[in-house]
């Protein structure tokens, strides 16, 4: 079944003065996907993502959320996405449900802070400040006020950036939980096992060109056709994995 | 897609709005520094100031201009170092501060008709003003008598002394003091308050984070300005109050003055945030806030006439008070809560705050930054 094209990029660039963050990309990503673009710092994927949010202009090119285009009905884009952004803060002094309650307002709908809370784990947070979360926690918020107005698309930029083990696997799990409801979520990363674990398919993103586009096993399949072989042999076990196993999957700081 | 243009329809940017307001008055309550600076300062000034009796003691004398002014009454009263003998002042104008008690008595030294005694001196004191009437009423009366001692011709006296009372208001210290806290307090929470949050929200990407909700960029500064008229009407409320209930405030139509100085301070609150959207444009990070808004803020607290009254700075120092927005707000204030004024009646002061609004947000608008 092919399913349908809720994010669609088309040849789109943007120039800062005479540099070029973003060279002509173009990539489409469907309902119900967990599309990652990877690539490395200062590759382009913020502002790509950015442009998608609407909250910078292109200088060309085409970009649909859901069938809109970000230059024309902004206000209706953002009405039908949730964003995290790569190191916002929040409103300085307030509890966490009094910023879902502004979040609530500014989104216009009403909701029942406990739920949202309880989602992201964090219902006995509820009046704590967001400067007093551990790292985890406040990606968890982050991502809770993406879900406010119940939207179509989720952004996540580098979700779990700065994270320990233990936190990025409970937010991978969230992220799933999130497209198990049927959400899109589209997000950037540097980590490769997070795209692999998280991502149905990725567009990897090198000076604002994408490389290319595929789901990450197809991607590992060609390389190793192409008589690819690791130097080293690879072993059953990671060395993460040798230190969850002793550490344990629980959250710390919490 | 219909029902999506339906949703949008119905998106209420004003809730979003007040939703703002709310968090940010409730971020406003939960910090010290803003109660602080906006209550508790204006009140630890008001208190110090009520309980002190400022500086030098001078009793104001004016002459009537029916009075013989070369008497030797007249020149020994203008000898004594205390009193003020006050010039360049219409009769009409004398007769409305003697009511208010800034002037505290009317002299008269006529020719008596029948020729004994020779001179009748006339003196009008104010019940606004009682104590310098009283000592005003002694020294008069002992300058009659030397000089009827000096006549030394038994029968016939030099001068007879009559006095009359005016009715006035007594015009307290706190009179003078509070508006102008009130003035300052109003100005300081407008510069500040915005020139702080805007640059923290800004750098921590709250706004950015608001720019990603429908909510429409004016909206978040309206929201925002709300919240800040909202504190400074509460803390303007208890201010007043306090000083009136406490201190002896002179509120001299009640409840309608207190309503036209909170109308006021309203006015001039608004023009004030537009100083503090300017600092925030200028500023390059938090810590360049406080010396850039105290440029603005403290050549006002003491050359607008907050802790004394302008005609005390010296004559090439005016111009500079008389330029400055807070003096009309300190002005118009007390002309509001002391002379009974209504909003009506200060309009050219209130333009000239007004004036100074267009100038600042133009500005802001030039320099004020998102991003």
């Amino acid at each position: 079944m092919d399913l349908k094209k809720i994010i669609e990029v088309k040849d789109l660039v943007k120039k800062y003065g005479d540099f070029t963050a973003v060279n002509g990309i173009s990539f489409d990503v469907k309902e119900g996907e967990i599309f990652g673009l990877l690539g490395p710092n200062g590759a382009g994927k913020t502002t790509t993502l950015e442009i998608m949010e609407t909250l910078r202009d292109k200088t060309s090119g085409e970009v649909l959320i859901d069938g809109l285009a970000v230059d024309k009905d902004s206000n209706e884009i953002k009405s039908i996405i949730g964003v995290q952004l790569q190191a916002a803060g929040y409103y300085p002094n307030l509890y966490l449900v009094e910023l879902l309650e502004l979040f609530g307002g500014l989104y216009n709908v009403d909701i029942d802070t406990d739920e949202m809370l309880g989602m992201v784990d964090l219902k006995d947070k509820a009046k704590s400040k967001y400067k007093d979360l551990s790292g985890g926690q406040k990606q968890r918020f982050s991502i809770c006020t993406t879900l406010i107005n119940n939207p179509k698309i989720i952004f996540l930029d580098e979700p779990t950036t700065g994270l320990d083990p233990q936190a990025r696997r409970n937010l991978w799990e969230l992220v799933i939980k999130i497209r198990a409801n049927g959400t899109t979520v589209m997000l950037t990363t540097h980590y490769m096992d997070e795209a692999e674990y998280l991502c149905d398919r990725v567009g990897i993103i090198d000076k604002g060109r994408i490389i290319t586009i595929d789901s990450p096993d197809n991607l590992i399949d060609k390389l190793i056709k192409d008589g690819f072989t690791k130097k080293r042999e690879q072993k059953l076990a990671s060395l993460e994995d040798v230190f969850l196993n002793l550490t344990g999957h629980e959250l710390r700081d919490e | 897609m219909n029902s999506e243009t339906n949703k949008t329809n119905q998106y209420s940017q004003i809730r979003a709005m007040l939703a703002l307001t709310k968090a940010s008055l409730t971020a406003l309550f939960r910090n010290p520094s803003a109660v602080v600076f906006n209550i508790l300062f204006p009140l630890i000034f008001i208190i110090v100031f009520g309980f002190i009796s400022g500086g030098s003691f001078t009793i104001d004398l004016a002459i009537d201009s029916s009075s013989d002014k070369n008497n030797p009454v007249i020149e020994s009263l203008s000898q004594i170092k205390t009193i003020n003998i006050v010039k360049d002042k219409s009769d009409e104008e004398i007769k409305k501060e003697l009511s208010k008690g800034r002037i505290d008595g009317l002299i008269k030294v006529t020719k008596n008709p029948s020729g004994n005694p020779e001179f009748v001196a006339e003196l009008k004191t104010t019940s606004a003003s009682p104590e310098r009437g009283a000592i005003l009423k002694m020294m008069m009366a002992q300058v009659i008598d030397k000089q009827n001692l000096a006549k030394n011709s038994g029968s016939s006296s030099f001068a007879e002394l009559k006095e009359q009372i005016v009715e006035g208001r007594k015009f307290k210290t706190i009179d003078f003091i509070l508006p102008g806290q009130l003035g300052f307090s109003l100005l300081s929470a407008g510069v500040f308050g915005t020139a702080f949050i805007f640059i923290s929200l800004r750098q921590t990407l709250v706004i950015k984070r608001f720019f990603a909700t429908p909510v429409k960029k004016i909206n978040i500064i309206i929201g925002e300005c709300l919240s800040r008229l909202t504190f400074s009407m509460m803390s303007s409320i208890i201010i007043i109050a306090i000083g009136a209930l406490f201190f002896g405030f002179t509120l001299v139509n009640g409840f309608a003055t207190f309503v036209n100085m909170l109308i006021l301070s309203a006015i001039a609150l608004v023009v004030f945030l537009g100083f503090g959207f300017v600092v925030s444009g200028i500023a390059k990070n938090e810590s360049s806030v406080p010396a850039i808004a105290n440029l603005i803020t403290l050549p006002q607290f003491l050359l607008a006439g907050t802790f004394f009254p302008i005609s005390n700075f010296p004559e090439w120092l005016q111009p500079v008070s008389k330029a400055l927005p807070l003096t009309y707000l300190n002005q118009s204030l007390r002309e509001i809560s002391f002379e009974g004024a209504t909003i009506l009646d200060v309009l050219p002061d209130i333009a000239i705050l007004l004036a100074w609004g267009v100038i600042v947000y133009a500005i802001a608008v030039k320099v004020f930054k998102w991003e």
